[in-house]
């Protein structure tokens, strides 16, 4: 390849060259000395205080652990707090041998082999000089038994350390949750800066949501430290931050007075503040003691947890998906008004059944010889079936599954926990996708009165009632009220709430009926109007858990308690001025109206008492 | 001019001078490089735990670099000059090929499987780049033009901005460094210089954006405040200073480290090895290695003034710029003055790579400083 000779200037490129050669040698020499002087600095002047590093065992960093926000009601009251505990912890460093140390420990404290297998899976994640913990909760007796062998375990050492507590135990063991020791797979995914010092984690509820919050941050102590690594010298420190404080919106008053309303049945109850969105009661029943969890739970407790026909684990308010039974007819009614399918005054005759033209399948009403003539007020008031079945076959599924969609029904609620399940709500492409096949008109029917595929949680129900009082307004629930960053309330950002366009006439007509259900001598919740001067509007539920057979009938005293219907509630009130609503499902409690209705009536009575905060 | 011949004849009388300078060898490069292989061996003895399996690769990799070398230093520097393009092609070629099918190693995509061995074309085009645009210079004017900075600079972007996709910003550093060195000795105007480096440092933000990974700035954050996080990241740098301080004026000894052979200082025989060397050496030795370091570059500079064409001299030049940031990047990252990127310390660190490309830069400055006799015209 030839190119062409570019006719140059040699002896200006010679000079430019020679002069930048110069300059730059003299900066990599400017450059060097910087090295040299950073080396001096280490080694002449830093020299005694890393020398002394290096060879007193070095330096060790002490993490300190901050203290974990607590956790409280509306009024204060304390949910979750850090008490101070003993526990007995080893530096695997200055021990020994350690089989043989653990052996001793062992029989010295008589310490359970599981405690010991935990320990030793734990260890492999720790650095050599860390304080692992064997033992946490250490009494005064075994404190006392440790102090007097303590010289004859080196590396083995008793650390006084804050440990949570639930003072308030089962009644908010879902809601607020439980923090636990951090298991490896967590390890794998936590900043290792941030949990050095912590030995547990938020698990569930609040103390999983507000993981981030609560925490805070640790700080760190650099130790300077002798040969057998006794701490000699602080040489710095940063203190650690304590994790924010966190207000709920719950009310432990009522949050009793629901757990003891539901006495010995299992379910949930759910009350929301309609002034807010504010989640007021989450009761879910069966319940556990969240303490258990703290200091890692023994293997009986667990199985005995686990495998009981409670299921006291389950989080029945955000997991629990039922059937709403004939809680959905308000909305369905209201469904029926706004489509302009149905007006106030049409009625139907019920003939206690009701049958699709050329169809020889019955479908029931609950009332066995029927409602006769009948219009929507009454319906909702009594609850028939067959003017709901009337009225869905009319509205068509793709309409009701709309308009039920607006109302939350199908989505999460978007509360500030994690896990909340969605609930189902079916239509026709849901069922064309999941199931694979077309939807049928008898599916229309029992779907109007909340049976068949659909599935409610009770938080989606609450929130849907108080939607419905609020005339349209999305009530969002939510529980932080308020976090406190050391004595700085920090605000928490709300999503708008957005509102569904309903006509007030015919919203009113749904609250009116609803008021009836509760008010009028033939409601089916009649029992709990008694001494109350405001009205409460709301609406009974029953939903099946077994289905008869078309020749049989239900007959409550021969089926067994784990096949009875579910009881459902759903209420407001004061039902012109609505300040609270709630939900109630007590699973197998057979009827809505004499089980469900009264835990309702409880909690609202408690919380607007008996008329005069009216 | 001629006094130079005369003092390069003279030379030739000595017996060994005049059969090294028969093989095309300068004698104090050699002598200064020679000086590094064994400190290396030295090093590499003490940190790895006097493995004879490790030693032996080691010194069959110093065999290969130095042979490359020899061989390089026989090829007369126009023969670069005529192979700058197709070897820079090459170069980027086999970079974009490491980009698509590339083995993935500690996350980064740097190597090629070639079935015998295993090649990091990024090594290559650390010689590639200068040598290409050295031929690209040459051929206009000294200073260059406009335009002429600008198409360099394109030459110089290419491979640097593959490097840092794979990522591997130790390299990437190196390359644009061995680049823009060329550009420096053309005579880029002061003015405009200045001007780049303010620019670059104005872009900073958006390639911490939109470039370095999570990792990267990670190290960028703890180099900035080791110890914010003394057990996590900043444990290595924390580590590395106790090491060098606890060194003190005269060292421990060789073999004398506590830090590194209780297995507190991680990484000892690759990037971090002149914490070992400052802790067993002492402020002394450390003087003593930068002293040999500074006599290579010298050495290197005076080879690069005393070429006799643009091209050599620009490539020289930039062959020694190289190496300096090396030494630079390297010592400064260990002593914590600077972010830690991935450049081990030259032909200390354990490690072939590297080594084989530095012995072939070497190669070249020998071959333009020992065929200068036969002038171009």
């Amino acid at each position: 390849m030839r190119r062409y000779q570019v006719i140059k200037d040699r002896f200006l490129e010679n000079r430019i060259f020679l002069s930048r050669t110069v300059i730059l040698f003299a900066f990599m020499l400017l450059l060097v000395a910087g090295l040299v002087s950073r080396l001096v600095y280490l080694q002449v002047l830093g020299h005694k205080l890393y020398h002394n590093m290096a060879t007193n065992n070095r330096i060790k960093v002490a993490s300190i652990p901050p203290t974990r926000g607590i956790i409280y009601d509306k009024h204060g009251r304390i949910l979750a707090e850090n008490l101070a505990s003993y526990s007995l912890e080893l530096i695997p460093d200055q021990v020994a041998d350690m089989e043989e140390t653990l052996q001793r420990l062992q029989l010295a404290l008589s310490i359970p082999q599981e405690k010991i297998a935990a320990f030793n899976k734990q260890r492999k994640h720790y650095k050599h000089f860390d304080s692992i913990p064997l033992l946490l909760q250490l009494n005064k007796t075994e404190v006392a038994k440790f102090a007097v062998l303590r010289h004859t375990f080196p590396g083995v050492d008793i650390h006084a350390r804050l440990l949570r507590h639930y003072p308030y135990a089962e009644l908010t063991a879902h809601l607020v949750g439980y923090v636990g020791r951090i298991n490896e797979r967590e390890l794998k995914t936590l900043s290792e800066s941030e949990y050095r010092a912590m030995h547990t984690i938020g698990k569930t509820g609040v103390e999983l949501a507000y993981e981030d919050v609560l925490r805070g941050h640790s700080g760190y102590a650099e130790l300077e430290t002798n040969a057998q690594g006794k701490p000699i010298n602080e040489l710095g420190r940063i203190d650690s931050i304590p994790g924010a404080d966190i207000y709920l919106t719950v009310d432990m008053d009522l949050q009793r007075t629901a757990y003891d309303a539901l006495a010995d049945y299992n379910g949930a109850v759910v009350a929301l503040d309609l002034d807010t969105g504010g989640v007021l009661v989450q009761v879910s029943k069966a319940s556990f003691d969240p303490n258990l969890f703290v200091t890692g739970i023994s293997y009986k407790d667990y199985g005995r947890l686990n495998s009981s026909k409670n299921k006291p684990l389950f989080d029945r308010v955000l997991r629990g998906q039922y059937p709403p039974g004939s809680t959905l007819k308000p909305f369905i009614g209201l469904a029926g008004l706004e489509s302009n399918i149905t007006h106030t005054h049409q009625t139907i005759f019920c003939p206690g059944y009701y049958r699709l033209p050329n169809k020889d399948h019955k479908y029931r009403d609950w009332k066995k010889w029927g409602h006769g003539k009948i219009n929507l007020d009454d319906a909702i008031t009594q609850s028939c079936d067959v003017y709901f079945y009337d009225l869905s076959l009319a509205l068509g599924i793709d309409k009701m599954s709309g308009f039920l969609h607006d109302f939350g029904f199908g989505q999460e609620t978007g509360i500030d926990l994690k896990g909340e399940k969605s609930g189902l709500l079916p239509s026709r492409e849901w069922k064309r996708i999941h199931r694979e096949q077309v939807w049928y008109p008898g599916e229309t029917l029992i779907t109007g009165i909340g049976q068949g595929f659909t599935q409610v949680t009770p938080l989606q129900l609450a929130r849907a009632t108080g939607t419905l009082a609020k005339q349209g307004q999305i009530v969002t629930p939510y529980l932080a009220e308020r976090i406190i960053y050391e004595n700085r309330a920090v605000e928490i950002e709300r999503p708008a709430q957005n509102r569904i366009e309903l006509k007030t006439g015919n919203i009113q007509e749904i609250i009116n009926a609803m008021v009836h259900v509760v008010h009028s001598p033939r409601g089916t919740a009649k029992r709990i109007a008694k001494g109350i001067d405001y009205q409460i509007a709301g609406k009974t539920g029953t939903a099946q858990v077994y289905t008869v057979k078309q020749d049989e009938e239900y007959d409550e005293a021969e089926i067994e308690f784990n096949m009875r219907d579910h009881a459902l509630f759903i209420a407001f009130a004061p039902a012109d001025n609505p300040k609270i609503a709630v939900a109630v499902i007590a699973e197998h409690g057979s009827h809505g109206s004499s089980i469900a209705a009264p835990i309702a009536a409880k909690v609202i009575k408690k919380y607007l008492g008996t008329g005069n905060r009216q | 001019m001629k006094v130079e011949l005369r003092a390069e004849q003279f030379k030739e009388h000595s017996l060994i001078g005049s059969l090294l300078r028969k093989l095309h060898i300068d004698i104090p490069l050699l002598v200064g490089l020679l000086l590094l292989l064994i400190l290396s061996f030295m090093m590499l003895y003490s940190t790895g735990n006097k493995e004879a399996a490790l030693l032996i690769r080691q010194a069959a990799r110093m065999g290969i670099a130095v042979v490359l070398m020899i061989v390089l230093a026989h090829v007369n520097p126009r023969q670069f000059q005529r192979y700058s393009i197709p070897l820079y092609s090459l170069g980027v070629a086999l970079l974009v090929a490491v980009l698509l099918v590339g083995d993935v190693g500690k996350g980064a995509q740097r190597w090629l499987d070639l079935g015998v061995f295993r090649f990091q074309p990024s090594e290559m085009i650390k010689i590639t780049t200068p040598m290409m645009i050295a031929w690209y210079l040459a051929g206009h004017d000294i200073p260059p033009k406009w335009r002429h900075i600008v198409v360099a600079t394109i030459f110089l972007l290419i491979p640097t901005l593959l490097i840092v996709r794979q990522p591997d910003l130790g390299t990437s550093l190196l390359v644009a460094s061995s680049g823009a060195s060329v550009l420096y000795f053309a005579g880029l105007s002061w003015r405009f210089l200045l001007s780049t480096i303010l620019g670059l440092s104005a872009l900073a933000p958006l390639y911490w954006q939109f470039f370095m990974r999570e990792y990267q700035k990670d190290r960028v954050l703890t180099f900035l405040n080791p110890e914010a996080d003394p057990m996590g990241k900043g444990y290595h740098i924390i580590q590395s200073k106790i090491a060098i301080g606890s060194g003190g004026p005269y060292g421990k000894g060789w073999q004398g480290n506590t830090q590194s052979q209780l297995d507190f200082l991680p990484e000892s025989s690759t990037d971090f090895i002149f914490a070992v060397f400052a802790e067993e050496f002492g402020l002394v030795g450390c003087l003593g290695l930068l002293t040999i370091y500074i006599f290579i570059i010298a050495r290197g500079l005076y080879i690069a003034v005393q070429a006799q064409d643009t091209y050599s001299r620009l490539l020289a030049g930039s062959l020694v710029c190289t190496f300096f940031v090396y030494v630079f990047v390297n010592i400064g990252m260990v002593i914590g003055i600077l972010p830690v990127v991935g450049v081990p310390l030259p032909l200390i660190s354990y490690g072939g790579t590297s080594m084989v490309t530095l012995f072939a830069g070497f190669g070249i400055l020998m071959s333009i400083h020992t065929h200068k006799k036969i002038l171009p015209h």
